[in-house]
């Protein structure tokens, strides 16, 4: 044989997709959400981000040199966690908690299960819920000077002890309001979403199954039936929009089957509900999310599609 | 009615560009050629020559060894050299008759047939089988096989697949522009052999000179009409083609037919055609030789068995050192680590690239992003079932419905991980397969 040439498995062309890529365009899609918690919280938000992406960076690399892995940074995805995971946190938040919450997210969560694809709970809501257990009091501060209206309470805390007309809807939408870093504003969110819809990041399957369900659930059992303003208001609060479009729809802690996607959704939507309605708090979100990526398996294992010139088989045998 | 495509699929680089305008030019072969005696699904052929033995062009010299089997004729004069193993296109070695050409060409005497009307269904697919013709779109099953269903009556649709999805490759594009009345004669024959058929001739709407090409000609046949089809790989797969022609969905489990369709490709209608009408047996064919790497892409009409390395000399040699050749297209066709390969029945096409982009990448974990899943033609869950695959999980790769796999390769060129996705599953199915004929037994 004169020539040797490269031999592999067909096929032999590759989309130009890549998976920091996409990492690259969560990143882009959460900027806006990013930049108005800055805007709204001030410089100490920017010092929180930073320090918790360095965090979560920081534990992914010292954990695959102890491990002799190769290093994955390049991937983006402890990027995303952090800043995912920044996003959930109170701007007043002492910075060596975050960077506690952004080791437990990477090495707790999904370093120790495989790392990137293998973990089944979304690490930075892994992270999120680690601190709100541990930190209790300084994860619900949101004691700030700036929204005097509010003295410290989140508007789903307001509208639980207070009632709806306690809380202004038009504040909710433009996120002028306390709460977590980035998740006050939906309109800033919602920016971010249709970026990740128009980029084929994500489909509508999981977030509009997840508020679809979470509203019904809200006009039906919620502490004002059948009241649009207030419904506006529950899915306007807490990280509702945040988690239904970036905490969610996370790739690996979700299912991949279609139908299995819509189920998902709505055992987000259902647990959100419960959660607040029910619960001892007037959140529920991230609780709800991680405990739906503990069903994905279930989920995914009886919403296996038919493949093509299946369904009419099954007809014609009946 | 179909709706002229089919539910998933990716949209690769096409590259027609590269060899579409040039004509198909014929290549003589020079030296030693080689005839695989397996050049199509089924038993191998039996030789009907020995070593030292003059044969002419157009001679058979190969016996079909059974009814799912095909003949092999000579496509130069010249003797007998050898009958030994010699590597093929896709990696085995296959006993094959090796024969040194004498430069002469001279051809046999071939039967025409003066009126096609005049024949019966049996001496039809007679001809077909005597010919050697077998599915020429690369998977090599005998045409007269498919041409003989069970049920003739139940045949509503002959499909022409003019679809040439993969990229690249433009044979079937130049044998439409160049010899359209073939295609059509071909088909003409095929439905006298099915009373209750219409012809349809599938064609991607990336070749509208094709299309009105081919519209002009069957606008006074009532049986015939062409269906514009929407580009995108794998249209050109057979279930996906039936789909979009018809609105029939078949798995892995029904044939075509099953579904009132037989399903074939330009070549191999133009083959049935000068078989039934010529008498000429399957010699010769187009194949295109292209590339970024080849001096001058080509769509030649060569004679089979002869070595790749001719053809890629008669489209100039390479203009840079190609890093990977492909017989076939690059979403399904198959590398080589040599072009010292005989074309065969099935050769579409030399693909030659000077950069490969498999290697290029490092595989990364996958993150379930469910591109494949959008890909998959088959409604498939490709990471999962090649997860399956890597970890042995037989029962489950099954019940995720895994054999139902048509091997395009979509998920692996949609992965943005860049995992070998395909070939995981690929295997796992052949694993799976072998079993299941092992319980058989």
């Amino acid at each position: 044989m004169s020539e040797k040439f490269k031999v592999s498995s067909s096929p032999h062309v590759r989309a130009k997709d890549s998976t920091s890529r996409i990492m690259l365009y969560v990143i882009i899609a959460l900027l806006p959400a990013t930049l108005f918690g800055i805007y709204n919280f001030g410089f100490h938000a920017l010092i929180l981000i930073l320090v918790t992406i360095a965090s979560c960076m920081a534990s992914e690399w010292i954990f695959e040199k102890i491990v002799h892995k190769k290093n994955t940074l390049p991937d983006l995805s402890a990027v995303v966690t952090g800043l995912l995971l920044a996003l959930n946190l109170p701007a007043g938040l002492p910075w060596w908690e975050a960077v506690i919450g952004g080791v437990f997210s990477i090495v707790i969560v999904k370093m120790l299960f495989g790392g990137l694809g293998q973990n089944f709970m979304n690490p930075a809501l892994g992270g999120r819920c680690f601190l709100l257990i541990a930190f209790a009091a300084d994860m619900t501060n949101f004691a700030s000077s700036k929204f005097e209206a509010y003295s410290g309470a989140t508007p789903l805390g307001m509208i639980r002890n207070d009632g709806i007309s306690s809380v202004k809807v038009m504040d909710m939408l433009t996120g002028r309001i306390p709460g977590t870093i980035g998740e006050t504003s939906v309109i800033a969110i919602l920016i971010g979403a249709i970026i990740l819809i128009l980029l084929g990041v994500i489909t509508l399957r999981i977030p509009a199954a997840y508020i679809i369900t979470f509203s019904v659930f809200m006009l039906i059992f919620g502490k004002e039936r059948f009241d649009l303003t207030y419904l506006v208001a529950e899915l306007c609060g807490g990280g509702l929009m945040l988690g239904a479009f970036f905490m969610a729809t996370d790739y690996v802690t979700s299912p991949i089957t279609p139908a299995g996607q819509i189920i998902y959704g709505i055992c987000c939507g259902l647990l959100t509900g419960i959660f607040r309605c029910f619960g001892a708090n007037a959140e529920g979100v991230s609780f709800a999310i991680i405990l739906s990526n503990l069903l994905v398996p279930i989920i995914e294992k009886f919403t296996v599609p038919k493949a093509f010139g299946m369904v009419k088989e099954a007809k014609k045998n009946e | 009615m179909g709706s002229n495509t089919f539910k998933g699929g990716v949209h690769p680089y096409e590259g027609k560009e590269l060899a579409k305008d040039s004509p198909i030019k014929e290549v003589l072969p020079k030296g030693e050629l080689v005839f695989p005696l397996s050049q199509h699904i089924g038993a191998p052929a039996t030789p009907i020559v020995a070593v030292g033995d003059t044969v002419l062009k157009g001679q058979k010299i190969a016996e079909a060894g059974g009814f799912v089997s095909s003949p092999i004729y000579s496509s130069v004069s010249g003797t007998v050299k050898k009958i030994e193993p010699r590597r093929v296109a896709v990696g085995d070695m296959v006993n094959s008759i090796v024969i040194e050409s004498d430069d002469q060409f001279t051809e046999v005497e071939y039967t025409k047939t003066a009126d096609v009307d005049a024949l019966s269904k049996e001496e039809i697919i007679g001809k077909v089988k005597e010919a050697g013709v077998v599915g020429m779109g690369g998977a090599g099953f005998p045409t007269h096989v498919k041409l003989s269903p069970k049920e003739p009556d139940k045949i509503d649709y002959i499909i022409a697949n003019c679809a040439e999805c993969e990229p690249y490759l433009t044979a079937d594009y130049r044998r439409m522009l160049e010899y359209p009345e073939e295609l059509i004669g071909g088909m003409k024959i095929i439905l006298k052999l099915f009373d209750n058929a219409k012809g349809v001739l599938g064609v991607e709407d990336n070749k509208p000179d094709c299309i009105a090409k081919l519209k002009e000609l069957v606008k006074d046949e009532p049986r015939i009409e062409v269906c514009e089809l929407k580009t995108k790989y794998p249209q050109g797969g057979e279930r996906q083609l039936i789909y979009a022609v018809t609105g029939r969905a078949i798995n892995s489990k029904m044939l075509p037919a099953d579904a009132g369709c037989i399903v074939d490709n330009v070549e191999t209608i133009i083959a049935v055609y000068n078989a039934v009408k010529n008498g000429i047996p399957v010699m010769k064919r187009i194949a295109t030789i292209t590339g970024d790497a080849v001096t001058n892409p080509s769509n030649f009409l060569y004679s089979m068995g002869t070595p790749y390395t001719q053809l890629v000399e008669a489209a100039g040699g390479f203009k840079t050192e190609p890093e990977k050749i492909i017989s076939g297209g690059p979403m399904m066709g198959f590398a080589m680590f040599s072009l010292d390969i005989p074309t065969t029945k099935t050769t579409s096409s030399l693909l030659c690239l000077t950069k490969d982009a498999v290697s290029e990448v490092e595989p990364q974990a996958c993150i379930n992003c469910g591109r494949c899943v959008e890909a998959c033609p088959e409604n498939l869950i490709p990471c999962r079932l090649a997860q399956f695959g890597n970890t042995g999980r037989k029962a489950e790769f099954e019940s995720w419905h895994g054999l139902e796999c048509i091997e395009c390769g979509s998920c692996s060129y949609a992965c943005p991980s860049h995992r070998q996705v395909a070939q995981s599953v690929k295997t796992m199915k052949k694993l799976v397969l072998a079993d299941k004929r092992k319980q058989k037994k």
